[in-house]
């Protein structure tokens, strides 16, 4: 129990301590919410859908969440490059608690971030429905950022360098994020977007975020909670068998 | 204390390390000398749990790496040829980080924590980041860390590179005193024959992945009829520069790469 805790102490010290990455992480999302926030705003509205800032919210913090959960685990290639896995890796640690140290620092992080954008969106116009609401959040926000940790994990047992950092951002983040219905709502998609949508684990994630901070979604909280439980149970068990495989 | 058997280790064709045997007894001093790429690192990491052996057996502190890794990891300590601190700590974290992966007590983790600190003469400098730190006091902490958990056999891979001689010496003495004291058995690679010379028991030459000789300072000079060591290892070793084109990482990077092409 005490090497998770100083695993995941570490992540989180030396996220704190990069002030200049939580910042720059950041303006991303903040971007997103004031331009296509303001911007669409006044169409999604005469579409008869309501505020857009109150729709759109929980889609840009489920976007930094993905973001910062995703690099937090490919972190690991950078402790392979400056050598400092091997030292974690020549302790009588086992593997999977080496895992679940980092992933646990990894996901808090990231529930960070999302806690973060979440309250800076408010000065922007954004109204959870309920104080509860927004408490409740967090734990869904925790499971996801656990989630995609693990993929980021998995993705960092499988490269060796930071070259192919470009091609995961690319070909895998900004995929799940544009497709995962946090900027326009699912309902009434065509049939293949709706299905892609709905192979996009960040979809349920996001789905789960405008349930408790919008009052509606479209899959529905259990249906969001069980899929997201299922699939972060397997991404974990993949993510340790990856992370096993690492040879230094 | 480390018993290595027929050891292999292959990397696609080649063979990095190829049927390699030798003993170190308990409490000895053992130098494991040999040309760039002629294995060196790569049996280290066989024998520390970083890499499985292609083919044959090791025995550290009577535990097998590769079924029973958490009770070798316990038995050694490691200082690592490349830096392997975080940079984002402090001196004090990385020690404090260790000495917890190690279970380490905590009241006794920070008397050895402020001992071994004083000892590197970095006990001052506890709270600065290591991103701060001159190579050589990143040296320095990482042969703290290494001792923090006192362990009955250290590995030191080329230690004393880029030390100057006065922390060479420094090391040196407190290594051979923990030697001594603690009947710690010392494992070490340097490219300084003087080194070697002086400091180990016994040694042995590694080239090409081969184990070519073993034995003492005198007994190789006297195998090769010459006045010191460093004639004795040119003599067993040939006189041509080895090129290092490649590291165990490279020999990894194209392993992975013919194993994913495979699927």
């Amino acid at each position: 129990m005490k090497k998770i805790y100083i695993l995941w102490l570490r992540q989180l010290k030396r996220y704190l301590r990069s002030r200049s990455r939580i910042v720059g992480s950041l303006a991303q999302p903040l971007l997103f919410l004031v331009a296509l926030g303001y911007g669409l705003g006044p169409v999604f509205s005469k579409a008869g859908q309501g505020n857009y800032i109150d729709f759109l919210a929980p889609g840009i913090v489920g976007m930094s969440i993905i973001f910062t959960a995703i690099f937090s685990g490919i972190e690991i290639i950078w402790d392979k490059q400056f050598g400092f896995l091997k030292e974690v890796m020549v302790a009588p640690v086992s593997r999977l608690n080496i895992m679940i140290g980092r992933t646990l620092g990894g996901g808090t992080v990231a529930t960070i971030q999302g806690i973060i954008v979440m309250l800076i969106s408010l000065v922007f116009g954004f109204r959870p429905t309920s104080l509860l609401g927004a408490i409740a959040v967090i734990p869904v926000m925790f499971l996801v950022a656990i989630l995609f940790t693990a993929i980021g994990t998995i993705i960092a047992s499988l490269l060796d360098d930071m070259q192919g950092f470009q091609l995961i951002m690319n070909f895998l983040v900004m995929p799940l994020f544009f497709l995962s219905g946090a900027l326009f709502p699912l309902q009434g998609l065509p049939q293949a977007l709706l299905i892609v949508a709905s192979l996009d684990p960040l979809s349920y994630g996001i789905d789960a975020f405008r349930v408790l901070l919008a009052g509606s979604g479209h899959f529905g909280l259990g249906v969001d909670i069980l899929v997201l439980g299922v699939i972060t149970a397997i991404f974990l068990w993949l993510g340790s068998y990856f992370f096993k495989r690492i040879q230094i | 204390m480390i018993e290595v058997k027929n050891l292999t280790k292959k990397f696609g064709d080649f063979f990095a390390v190829d049927d390699v045997s030798f003993h170190v007894k308990k409490g000895e001093i053992f130098a494991f000398l040999g040309p760039n790429g002629a294995g060196k690192s790569t049996t280290i990491k066989m024998l520390t749990t970083l890499l499985h052996p292609t083919s044959g057996g090791i025995r550290i502190n009577q535990h097998d790496p590769v079924t029973e890794p958490d009770e070798v990891r316990r038995s050694f300590g490691i200082i690592f040829q490349d830096p392997s601190l975080d940079d984002e700590l402090t001196a004090w974290e990385n020690m404090e980080f260790h000495g917890v992966l190690y279970d380490v007590p905590d009241k006794l983790r920070g008397e050895r924590i402020e001992q071994l600190l004083k000892f590197v003469e970095l006990w001052d400098r506890k709270d600065n980041l290591v991103k701060e730190f001159s190579g050589g006091m990143k040296r320095r902490l990482e042969i703290a860390r290494g001792l923090l958990h006192h362990p009955k056999i250290i590995f030191l891979d080329e230690p004393t590179l880029g030390l100057d001689p006065q922390t060479r010496n420094h090391m040196w003495t407190y290594l051979r005193d923990l030697n001594e004291k603690e009947g710690t058995t010392i494992f070490f690679t340097t490219h300084y024959m003087e080194e070697a010379d002086k400091i180990a028991e016994r040694i042995a030459i590694i080239d090409h992945g081969k184990i070519v000789a073993t034995g003492t300072s005198a007994e190789l000079k006297e195998q090769t009829k010459t006045e010191s060591l460093e004639d004795a290892f040119l003599a067993l070793t040939g006189k041509t520069i080895r090129e290092e084109a490649a590291g165990p990482n490279d020999f990894m990077r194209m392993a992975r790469r013919q194993w994913t092409k495979k699927r």
